[in-house]
Formats: structure tokens, C-alpha cells, sequence
């Protein structure tokens, strides 16, 4: 057969199905292209949702579909629970809301895996189908395990501290080396079905394993890397249905995830081994002895400083979403924006417990998106910022890292706020944060602690100024 | 589709993916999170033929891979786009 002749048989299999999969992998593209810039962002989405109701309409109207019972209870269930999800929660349970999503691809992904492996009965020289269907198996199961313990500590339904066990560390390398002998295993003897179910077990034990130990300071690392996941679990997935747009949707899915895995490791100046291992913040907190003394000052001082000001940099950490301050905050700034001062967010790439979470935050508040300032830009606006309010945020203000060699945060890029004028800082407590490690910037001549609630220390210092 | 077509679309659309990916911005990374989450969701059509082929088990885990793989798509376009409607800029 000429290489013309093999050409055109290749294209005439194309069936009209895999095509019509083709457009909405090229509809996501365009998705994801269009997130580039808030302005296209919007369409973007719904473009990519354009992509995927074809995609659903021509598998419905396929001759693989012999009965639509089940078919349309499970749409009217996930509808259902995905739309009042997506119209109740609250922006600062995205962290957990995208963590639940992620579960719930994982699910699908490791469901879809059990139809195809054991509807067949095996005869034993299946090996690719196999391996394929034991690999995306691992990765579905460990994504939704993983996930719901991610969900449970960011819904405080287990504590966000890590939490260990004794070996741990052996224990998990022990699961994931049984884990990928299972794979072998099922790829070598694909007539011992039951193998699977034995896999099955062990990933979901993996997934628990992994994510536990892991605190809520490193979940920004977490839910990008079980975002990863869930986009492998597709694609792999694609493999197994012979079905090249799962294949590139879930690929898509995936570099995001690793994209974003990559930018929080580079934000925290840290490896993904060692936020996967670390068990970071398990530390107790050193040099309990050393009496430092911390200078309390009330709202009356904050008001003078911040009516001085011509440029305030106001810096949010987990503790403004945590106290729900995004709207008092909000009312700080357009008040001293309507006196003549310039105000700007700086926002650290892992504040809060997600990527991007205080952007939300502050745009769900009505606060400009050009008024929010990622790390260079915000340490630029530092440089020449009379006065500088920090938010519920810690590490990512802390001098040691820059200064201390020894600190666990040593070389995490910080905002460097030690030769501005005056620092505000608004915090629920003294107490160190989520690394354990002291903040001297609390003690520095400059710094103004204000304690308690931040959304309250706000609401009066707005008050206050308003009156007088 | 041999495997080694389907490896080599699986390569191809990684690249594209990191191409992509890396030119959005910081301030939208949790809607990319979210929206990428529902793209995931495309698991739905293979879910969709398990639950209509018609057998006991197809009706069993298909059902359950498509109600949660119709969650991940429902929820995630529609939250994403919940998100992207509060971002405006100064003087809308």
C-alpha cells in the first residue's frame, strides 16, 4: 500500500465523533488563551462551556448510548449539586470549593476507569489496556482521596496543622512503591481482575497519606498539584476510551496545574519534595525566653498616620479572608483615595490558601483589578510608600527572610517593607504564623501593632475618620 | 488510535497547555484553577457512555462518574464566571 493510500484510510476512521471532541479541545484552548487578560477572560469561559455542551450533545446523540435513565439522573444530580455549589459559596471557600471540584474530576476519571476494566472479561494479553487502565486508576483515586482531606482541613473539619504519624514519611514511600508494583502487576497478569480492586484500596489510602501531614499554609501548593492531577486523570482516561480530546482537554488541565505547582514552590522558595515531606510549621516556636517588648497603639495613632499619607501600600494575608475584612478594608482605601492619597494592594503569590485567592477577594470588595499588584510590582510601590498596612499576613512581610540564614524562610521572596516611614500592622494575636517563626518586623520603632478582629479594627478606624 | 499517536497528541497538547498557561496573570490564577477544573470535566462523555450502555455496572459506576463529573462542569463554568464578573476596572 502506497503511503497516499494508507493516508486516506487513516483520515476516513476519523469518525465524526472524535472531530466534533477535536473543536471543543480547540474551544478550551481558546478558553484558556483568553484568560490572559480580565477583559477577554469572561467569554473565554464561556466559550470553553460551548465546547463542552457539544461535546456532551454529540456523545448523547451516539449509538453507544442504548438507555438514557442513568445517564439523565446523573446530569440531573450533578446539575443540581454543581450549580447551588457554585451560586452559594462564598469567595473565601474557594480554596475548598476548587478543592471539592478536583476531588470530584478524580472521581469521575477513576469511575469511568471500573466500567471499562471489568466490563470486559479479561483473557490475559491485554497489557497496555491494562497498565493504562491501572495507571489511571492510581491517579483518579489518589486525586479524590487526597482532595477530600485537602477539603476537610480547609473547611476545618480536620485541623489545618499538619498532622503526622510515626514513620510517616516511610509509610508513604512504602504505599507508593507497592502502588506502582500494583500497576505492574495488573499490566503483566490482566486476567487477575481483582488485582484492581487491591490498587484501588492502596491509592486511596496514598492520597490520605500524602495530604495530611500537610499544613494550611501549604495548601496553595496542594490544590494546584491535585489540579494537576485531575487533568492527568482525564487525559490518562483519554487513553484508555481511544478519545484524543479527553487526551488534550486533560492535558491542558494538567500543565495548569503543573504551571501553577511550579509558581507557589518558587514563591515559597522551596522544592515540591520538601512542601510534599516537610511537614512544615511542626517546628515549635524558638527562643520562648527572650522577653521583646511590642509597642500597643491605639486607633487614634493609625488615623493620624494614615490621614498623612500620600501613599499607602495595603498588604492582605490569609487573616483578611479569615476575618471577612475584604470590604472594610475596601472602605479604608476609597475613603483615603477620596482625600488624594494613592492606595494599592500588594498581593505575595501565596497569600491566602489558593493561587490568586485575595485577588478575588479584593475584586468580589469592587476594588479596581489595576489597583492589585503582584510581587515585583507591589515592592516597587514599597520603595516610595509613606505608610504600609498589613493585613492578617506574616511570613510574607518578614525581614528574615532576607536576613537570617538559618530561618526556615530563608530566601522566600518577601515584601520588603523595613525603611518605610510607618507600618501598620493588623493582627488577630501575637502569635507567630503559620511557619512558627518570629516576625521581628513587630518589634521595629516604626511598627504600629493593632490586635483583634481586622475587619472590626477597620470598620472603626473608617467610623473615626469620617466623624472627625 | 495506536498508543504512539496517542502519546504523541498527549506531548503536543502539554506544550500547548504550558504555552498558554504561563501568559495569565497572577490576578486570575484562582478562576484558571476553577475554569481549568471544569475543562477536567470533559471525563463527563466517557461517563456518559458507561451509564447508557445498558448492564448493571455501567448503570452503577456510570451514574455515579456522571453526577460527579457533571458537578466538576456545572460547578466550575458557572463559578468561574461568578468570579470573572467582579473584576472591573477603575471607573467600570
Amino acid at each position: 500500500m502506497s503511503m497516499w493510500n494508507r493516508f486516506v484510510e487513516t483520515m476516513s476512521s476519523l469518525s465524526a465523533l472524535n472531530f466534533v471532541y477535536l473543536v471543543s479541545a480547540v474551544l478550551f484552548i481558546f478558553a484558556l488563551k483568553r484568560l490572559s487578560s480580565p477583559r477577554t477572560a469572561r467569554t473565554g469561559n464561556l466559550l470553553g462551556a460551548l465546547g463542552m455542551l457539544l461535546a456532551v450533545i454529540v456523545t448523547l446523540m451516539s449509538q453507544q448510548i442504548i438507555s438514557f435513565t442513568w445517564v439523565i439522573v446523573g446530569l440531573v444530580i450533578g446539575t443540581i449539586v454543581g450549580a447551588s455549589l457554585a451560586l452559594a459559596v462564598k469567595m473565601t471557600a474557594m480554596p475548598q470549593m476548587v478543592g471539592l471540584l478536583n476531588g470530584f474530576g478524580g472521581l469521575a476519571s477513576a469511575m469511568v476507569v471500573i466500567w471499562e476494566f471489568y466490563r470486559h472479561r479479561l483473557v490475559g494479553d491485554e497489557h497496555v489496556f491494562a497498565v493504562i487502565a491501572a495507571i489511571t486508576s492510581l491517579i483518579g483515586w489518589v486525586t479524590f482521596s487526597g482532595s477530600m482531606v485537602a477539603f476537610a482541613k480547609l473547611q476545618d473539619l480536620l485541623s489545618s496543622r499538619p498532622i503526622q504519624f510515626p514513620l510517616h514519611r516511610v509509610v508513604n514511600v512504602l504505599l507508593m512503591l507497592a502502588s506502582v508494583t500494583l500497576v505492574v502487576v495488573v499490566g503483566v497478569y490482566p486476567a487477575y481482575q481483582w488485582v484492581l480492586i487491591v490498587l484501588i484500596v492502596l491509592s486511596l489510602g496514598l492520597g490520605v497519606s500524602l495530604v495530611i501531614p500537610i499544613g494550611g499554609a501549604d495548601m496553595p501548593v496542594v490544590i494546584s498539584l491535585l489540579n494537576s492531577y485531575s487533568g492527568l486523570a482525564a487525559s490518562a482516561a483519554g487513553f484508555l476510551l481511544g478519545n484524543p480530546g479527553l487526551i488534550i482537554a486533560g492535558a491542558l488541565v494538567g500543565a495548569s496545574g503543573i504551571v501553577l505547582t511550579r509558581l507557589m514552590c518558587k514563591a515559597m522558595n522551596r522544592s515540591l519534595l520538601n512542601v510534599l515531606f516537610g511537614g512544615f510549621g511542626t517546628v515549635a516556636p524558638s527562643e520562648k525566653g527572650e522577653a521583646k517588648t511590642v509597642r500597643r497603639y491605639t486607633l487614634e495613632d493609625v488615623q493620624i498616620a494614615v490621614e498623612e499619607a500620600q501613599e499607602i501600600v495595603i498588604i492582605p494575608g490569609y487573616g483578611l479572608a479569615a476575618a471577612q475584612a475584604q470590604y472594610a478594608v475596601r472602605e479604608l482605601a476609597d475613603y483615603l483615595e477620596q482625600k488624594g492619597a494613592k492606595v494599592r494592594f500588594a498581593i505575595h503569590p501565596v497569600a491566602g490558601r489558593m493561587p490568586g485567592h485575595m485577588n478575588v477577594l479584593l475584586a468580589e470588595a469592587d476594588v479596581p483589578y489595576d489597583h492589585l499588584l503582584d510581587l515585583d510590582a507591589g515592592n516597587r510601590e514599597i520603595e516610595h510608600a509613606d505608610v504600609v498596612v498589613v493585613v492578617g499576613a506574616n511570613d510574607v512581610v518578614n525581614p528574615l527572610a532576607l536576613t537570617d540564614k538559618q530561618s526556615p524562610i530563608y530566601g522566600m521572596p518577601i515584601f520588603d517593607v523595613r525603611r518605610v516611614d510607618t507600618v501598620i500592622i493588623s493582627k488577630r494575636s501575637l502569635a507567630a504564623g503559620f511557619s512558627g517563626i518570629d516576625n521581628p518586623l513587630f518589634y521595629q520603632d516604626n511598627t504600629m501593632m493593632i490586635f483583634g478582629d481586622s475587619k472590626d479594627t477597620f470598620t472603626s478606624l473608617v467610623s473615626m475618620m469620617k466623624e472627625s | 488510535m495506536t498508543l504512539i499517536i496517542a502519546i504523541t497528541i498527549f506531548v503536543l497538547a502539554m506544550f500547548v497547555g504550558l504555552e498558554i498557561i504561563t501568559k495569565v496573570p497572577v490576578l486570575l490564577h484562582t478562576p484558571l484553577m476553577s475554569g481549568s477544573n471544569a475543562i477536567s470535566g470533559i471525563i463527563l462523555v466517557g461517563a456518559i457512555v458507561g451509564a447508557g450502555a445498558g448492564g448493571t455496572l455501567g448503570a452503577i459506576v456510570g451514574t455515579l462518574a456522571v453526577a460527579a463529573a457533571t458537578v466538576n462542569v456545572v460547578g466550575g463554568f458557572a463559578v468561574t464566571d461568578r468570579m470573572l464578573r467582579m473584576f472591573r476596572r477603575k471607573g467600570k
